[in-house]
């Protein structure tokens, strides 16, 4: 289970300090899938990077099953079972997508292994395996690649940063699918950061993020209808 | 023959596949060819006005071997050596080079290795040479090749260079000259740290007809080591050439590209990448979020990117 508690993350921007996450708490219990929204440049992706120890939180406290992480760095996060898929992920020249794999599985796959990891994210497998995770990989391929490297190992809780940026409708299908047997197995925890009305509609519980602070947050059914209707209310706009 | 521990170890580095001593191979140890062997399809001479060796492979060779692996393990010594390889029309060869130099003393410890390559036509060489030194003695460990590649028509070229570790100076110099037809692979990896330094200047002359290079150069620079890379590709005909180089660049290094592409003729098409960067962040970052340390994190970025 996953505890937040009063956090804020600042940035200093030309010498001025500014809040992006202010004041958020909630939790996420085991197996739940909690889908973070909300309008661009709230907060949700920096949310998501203090979560993993990317970005220092500058107060509150990340508590992962009763351990206090807050000031645990990024590999330390990982081992203690957060995984983290990033909205751009970084090419790796020389690389191959199976040594990728592997370094994510935290131990050396077998082929079919690796091509059942790429299959499940909707990438042919065979035609995959020994090309370089670089340049000629198309920014979808790589969305899909980064989705895989998260699943590849089990973990207590995996963050996904707008999983279904890039990618095309018939991945995209196959990626929901995937949510939908993780989400079923309740094994892990998944916090997701979307836009996407098919993934928003999958939810045990929505959190609206506007301007670094929860909008809302509560279970499916009693956000997701206000959600529908708010686009044209939004509280950044009419404030 | 029985080998000792040094030389065995040097060659493990050398040589991956290893040296079995059987087939065609020479093994030439502080100027003296310690062992060799020819196979059906593969002679090996002793030169009679030079050190070295010549090399003749028949058309009949199919995918056969030669090692001729270099351990230098004698403080102050020179070796230079002149090795010639004939590859008959139809050969499909594979070479196994590589120098491997071990110092204990203070003197420096020099190699300078002269390759010639006649590719006849249609011939397919893979060559592969590997770099590396070692050992607790102060003097330096020094290595400067000479490659030269003369490719006929329809002849394959796969030039596969690597420079481990421990080469405290290393001045390469590669020419090569294809005919019509020919396609050229070069891949070369270097990795330089403390005070080493590294030169590379390489000639590309694509004299025939649809002949095509592709030359792929990446190193990393640590410590304050110091590396030059020269390439340049001349298109005297109708041909294609792509040469990118890329390169890290870590602590106090330096690193130097100076490309050069030259068209002499209307149908040359010869194009050249150049990039010389730190370790990207957001690559540490990926990693770490896998569960490694930042050093781990380095470490394996470095590793994939030389391989």
């Amino acid at each position: 289970m996953l505890e937040v508690r009063n956090l804020t993350f600042k940035v200093n921007e030309n010498g001025i300090e500014r809040s992006i996450v202010k004041n958020i708490s909630f939790e996420a219990a085991d197996g739940e899938m909690l889908v973070i929204t909300g309008p661009n440049g709230g907060g949700k992706s920096s949310l998501a990077k203090v979560l993993m120890g990317i970005e220092a939180a500058d107060e509150g406290q990340i508590i992962l099953d009763g351990e206090d992480i807050t000031s645990l760095d990024i590999n330390h996060r990982a081992n203690a079972g957060i995984g983290f898929a990033f909205q751009q992920p970084p090419r790796f020249k020389g690389m191959t997508v199976i040594r990728l794999l592997s370094l994510a599985a935290g131990r050396e796959l077998k082929k079919h292994e690796c091509c059942k990891m790429l299959s499940a994210v909707g990438l042919c497998a065979n035609e995959y395996i020994t090309r370089e995770v670089d340049g000629t990989l198309s920014g979808g391929e790589m969305k899909r690649l980064e989705i895989a490297t998260v699943l590849a190992k089990p973990h207590k809780l995996c963050i996904f940063d707008e999983p279904e940026a890039g990618i095309d409708l018939w991945s995209f299908s196959m990626l929901v699918q995937q949510f939908e047997k993780i989400h079923e197995r309740k094994e892990q925890s998944l916090i997701l950061i979307s836009h996407q009305e098919r993934i928003i509609g999958m939810a045990d519980r929505i959190m609206v993020i506007e301007d670094g602070r929860i909008g809302a947050l509560g279970a499916r059914e009693d956000i997701l209808p206000t959600l529908m209707g708010s686009a044209d209310a939004c509280t950044c706009l009419t404030r | 023959m029985t080998l000792d521990q040094i030389t065995e170890k040097i060659l493990k580095q050398i040589d991956e596949s290893g040296l079995r001593q059987e087939g065609a191979f020479n093994l030439r140890h502080n100027g003296t060819a310690l062992c060799h062997g020819d196979s059906e399809h593969i002679k090996i001479k002793k030169k009679e006005d030079k050190p070295g060796i010549d090399v003749y492979i028949d058309g009949d060779a199919k995918g056969e071997q030669v090692h001729i692996p270099v351990v230098v393990d004698a403080s102050g010594m020179t070796d230079i050596v002149y090795n010639d390889f004939f590859v008959a029309e139809g050969a499909e060869v594979i070479i196994i080079a590589g120098c491997g130099i071990h110092n204990s003393g203070c003197n420096e410890s020099r190699h300078d290795g002269i390759h010639s390559f006649h590719v006849a036509k249609g011939a397919n060489v893979h060559y592969e040479e590997k770099h590396y030194g070692e050992g607790e003695g102060t003097g330096a460990k020094v290595l400067n090749p000479v490659t030269n590649i003369y490719m006929e028509e329809d002849a394959v070229f796969t030039l596969d260079t690597a420079q481990i570790k421990g080469v405290d100076s290393t001045q390469r110099e590669t020419n090569i000259s294809m005919g019509k037809g020919a396609k050229l692979y070069v891949v070369e990896k270097l990795m330089t740290h403390d005070n080493q330094t590294a030169v590379s200047n390489m000639e590309v002359q694509m004299n025939g007809e649809g002949s095509s290079a592709q030359i792929v150069s990446r190193s990393v620079a640590k410590g304050s080591s110091k590396q030059v890379f020269h390439p340049k590709a001349v298109g005297n005909a109708g041909c294609h050439a792509h040469v990118q180089c890329d390169s890290i660049i870590m602590d106090h290094a330096e690193v130097s590209s100076i490309p050069e592409i030259n068209a002499r003729h209307l149908d040359a098409a010869i194009i050249h990448e150049a990039a010389i960067g730190r370790i990207n962040d957001e690559q540490l970052v990926k990693l770490r979020t896998m569960g490694m340390t930042e050093e781990e994190a380095e470490s394996v970025i470095i590793d994939n990117f030389l391989n």
